[in-house]
């Protein structure tokens, strides 16, 4: 695969300092199959996965053999799927790019089960699988923790239980959910992730059993994958209207693979609405906006660009801020145009900030 | 041309004076001197809720409707501050919008408003009762042709349909489409499938035969939460939601192929904002590229498909946050700012004054388009007179 780092290297004049560093923020770790959890499931759970017909959870986020699943490079052999071998990930990911720091992001679909002890013991499982098969073997690496959100409070004690481990630097949520995260059955979870100062990692995909559309279920994969970015929308919404970030002025919350050029024309949206009704919703004191540039950041695949450069800069721009985009490669996933493109579009200065700044300030990576 | 036009100099786009909103009816220019427009989102409202729907049902559906009442899946309201605009309350003492002759006179006549699409908010489309829905249907498309287009010829009407039972939409199609001041057919917001969904192609198949056109109102749905994520909490959610609900439905129609197997067929999204349009096509097609295998009868990119098939009207118009950028805006929309029609929303709390509604002074030529000419080549209506 094209190493993204040498790419620029020979392509953008390089500044003074560390202008260079490259953090990835989305990085994909995925779990071989449900029996590479055994090691972290109780005789309890074992003997279920092996007896009846719970074999796991769904993965139709991730369709197994749909082009933006798998890019071209990170297919595995024997049929294993991209992103379950550490030792590759190591070689097209981390050092292939140069990075100081890659955060995995492990969207295993444990909101799809409805039973709460069956998603308790995967979510436990898949994290002390993430600690010993990847935080402890690549001090590069950084993940996100799994939880049960379709529980908050079983949310917060999982957080509680891993929540130190320095390998740990966000929660995952899935951006579909069966009610909005802003929502106060969800105070338990936004307490936790704020008790341990950890990171809201709303990441595309979810399995809440509830339809992705508010007109109900689509016929294609390619609209909930379009789709997801209306999803995404929801969710801020959700978050500043409910006044979490009042709530934990220094909580940040980062949308993975969320996609860019949607962001401007909708705070201009969102900005009008609060201002025509925020005498309803007296907590939020600021335009939305403001919100959501102090406290949301955005991982930069997909971007969703247009085809023209001078659109796509203003696109950019229209965001309002040069602190709010994360490089991501997404790996293994694919995605329409390569991130270099957005960075060939901004400013240097932006550019670097977009390369290693905004991550450092995002996860606090020192 | 709008589409091919460079990056216009500053000066074309000049901020609005900041002053506060005009009460409808307190002008800041005298109608003489005001170039006529079309308003495509102009509400006729029921006074008393559906009881001015009474003298137009059957005794059967009188009576159903004084016993059980109407019934649409419940739990999906969101209490807001005010109903429609005090200031457009017509001395009678009714609902704001609910009279013709009030409209006429505060509105139509001094904002010299050339045509105006009517689009009843009426509970035929989501009533659980499919045969009550019908009729509540064609008792509110008696009840425009009664009230409205007949007592006032610059009024053209949506027609009502029970859309969740398309055998009798496509009936009270049928029945409406001999008179040419019905120009289109109006669904809710959220259907209870994405639009594009086979269930509604008969509608779709009605409308072509017709030469009619398609509306997307925001809210209104069968019971669904507007957002893809479950119901949330506060008016102020549920009316930003709108446009992420109408994007879910663009997606849908596209992708379903509804424009390969109707050509002719026009939709028009209304009252969903417009801002996201252009970011929409970019990931419709960055997805694309990449899923086609999935949808081999698509014939084009999907964003061809918006370009020919979608248009959306300007209210509640984006406000960028700075001026220039509704420029950029524009150009984004490139050749899609031939399809943005004007739209006031009269008299919902939310409605824009015709001479405000803009974040920015438009340049005379596209000026003309939003107001007149867009919806004027759209329904086939005449040049300003």
């Amino acid at each position: 695969m094209t190493s993204l780092s040498n790419t620029l290297r020979t392509e953008t004049p390089l500044a003074a300092g560390n202008v260079t560093e490259l953090i990835d923020g989305d990085v994909h770790n995925v779990i071989p199959d449900t029996h590479a959890l055994f090691p972290y499931l109780s005789d309890h759970w074992r003997e279920h996965i092996t007896n009846t017909l719970f074999k796991g959870v769904p993965e139709t986020s991730y369709p197994r053999w749909a082009p933006t699943t798998e890019r071209p490079g990170s297919e595995l052999p024997n049929w294993r799927q991209a992103g379950s071998d550490l030792s590759v990930v190591t070689r097209d990911v981390l050092d292939a790019d140069g990075l100081s720091y890659a955060v995995l992001c492990c969207t295993y679909a444990i909101d799809s089960l409805h039973n709460p002890d069956a998603a308790i013991a995967m979510a436990r499982a898949v994290n002390d699988w993430q600690i010993s098969e990847w935080l402890d073997k690549d001090e590069r690496l950084r993940a996100t923790i799994v939880v049960p959100t379709q529980l908050p409070a079983e949310a917060a004690r999982e957080i509680d239980r891993v929540g130190d481990h320095p390998g740990f630097v966000q929660v995952g949520m899935p951006v579909r959910s069966a009610v909005p995260y802003g929502s106060r059955l969800h105070a338990p979870l936004w307490e936790a992730i704020s008790r341990k100062r950890l990171v809201g990692a709303i990441h595309f995909g979810g399995a809440p059993g509830t339809p992705p559309t508010p007109s109900g279920w689509p016929s294609y994969y390619l609209e909930e994958h379009v789709g997801m970015a209306q999803v995404f929308q929801t969710q801020v919404v959700s978050l500043v209207t409910e006044g979490i970030f009042d709530l934990h002025p220094d909580l940040r919350v980062v949308l993975l693979e969320a996609g860019v050029t949607w962001m401007g024309p909708f705070l201009w949206r969102f900005d009008k609405e609060w201002r025509n009704l925020r005498r309803l919703v007296p907590w939020v004191k600021r335009a939305p906006s403001a919100y959501v540039r102090d406290h949301i950041r955005l991982t930069i695949q997909p971007v969703d660009a247009p085809p023209s450069d001078i659109q796509l800069r203003q696109a950019i721009e229209q965001i309002g801020s040069d602190e709010m985009l994360v490089y991501s490669s997404d790996y293994p996933h694919r995605h329409a145009s390569e991130p270099s493109r957005l960075l060939s579009v901004v400013t240097e200065a932006h550019a670097a900030r977009i390369r290693s700044a905004n991550a450092r300030a995002l996860w606090k990576l020192t | 041309m709008v589409a091919t036009r460079h990056r216009p100099p500053q000066t074309e786009f000049e901020a609005s004076p900041s002053t506060a909103p005009l009460a409808f009816g307190a002008s800041r220019s005298a109608a003489s001197t005001r170039p006529a427009l079309i308003d495509c989102d102009l509400h006729n409202e029921l006074h008393g809720d559906v009881l001015a729907l009474v003298p137009y049902l059957s005794d059967r559906w009188k009576r159903h409707l004084e016993t059980f009442g109407v019934r649409s899946p419940a739990g999906g309201f969101f209490p807001r501050f005010m109903d429609h605009r005090e200031d457009a309350r017509p001395p009678s003492g009714r609902r704001a919008g609910s009279e013709v002759a009030f409209t006429r006179s505060q509105y139509l006549d001094p904002f010299r408003v050339a045509y105006g699409i009517l689009i009843p908010l009426s509970p035929a489309a989501s009533q659980q009762n499919h045969e009550f829905g019908a009729a509540l249907a064609t008792a509110c498309n008696d009840w425009q042709v009664a009230e409205w287009l007949d007592p006032e010829p610059r009024l053209r009407a949506s027609i009502v349909v029970p859309i969740e039972a398309p055998d009798l939409a496509v009936a009270e199609i049928r029945r409406r489409a001999g008179d040419p001041r019905f120009v289109q057919v109006q669904f809710t917001g959220r259907p209870q499938e994405p639009m594009g969904r086979r269930k509604y192609w008969p509608i779709y198949e009605a409308c072509q035969e017709y030469g009619l056109k398609v509306i997307s109102h925001a809210f209104g749905s069968y019971g669904q939460p507007i957002t893809g994520a479950g119901w949330p909490s506060f008016y102020l959610e549920d009316h930003v939601g709108p446009a992420q609900a109408m994007q879910a439905n663009i997606i849908s129609l596209v992708t379903e192929g509804v424009f390969d197997r109707f050509p002719d067929l026009k939709v028009i999204s209304v009252e969903n904002g417009a801002g996201w349009l252009p970011s929409l096509m970019w990931r419709l097609d960055a997805s694309w590229s990449l899923l086609r295998e999935e949808v081999p009868h698509l014939q084009m990119a999907p964003s061809e498909y918006v370009r020919r098939h979608i248009w959306a009207t300007s209210q509640p118009m984006e406000e960028p946050h700075q001026p220039h950028q509704f420029g950029e805006f524009i150009e984004h929309l490139g050749s899609l700012a031939d399809h943005i029609l004007f739209a006031s929303d009269y008299p919902h709390w939310d409605a824009d004054q015709p001479d405000e509604a803009f974040p920015v002074r438009l340049a005379p030529d596209l000026e003309h388009k939003i107001y007149y000419g867009n919806a004027a080549a759209l329904y086939g209506l005449g040049e300003t007179k």
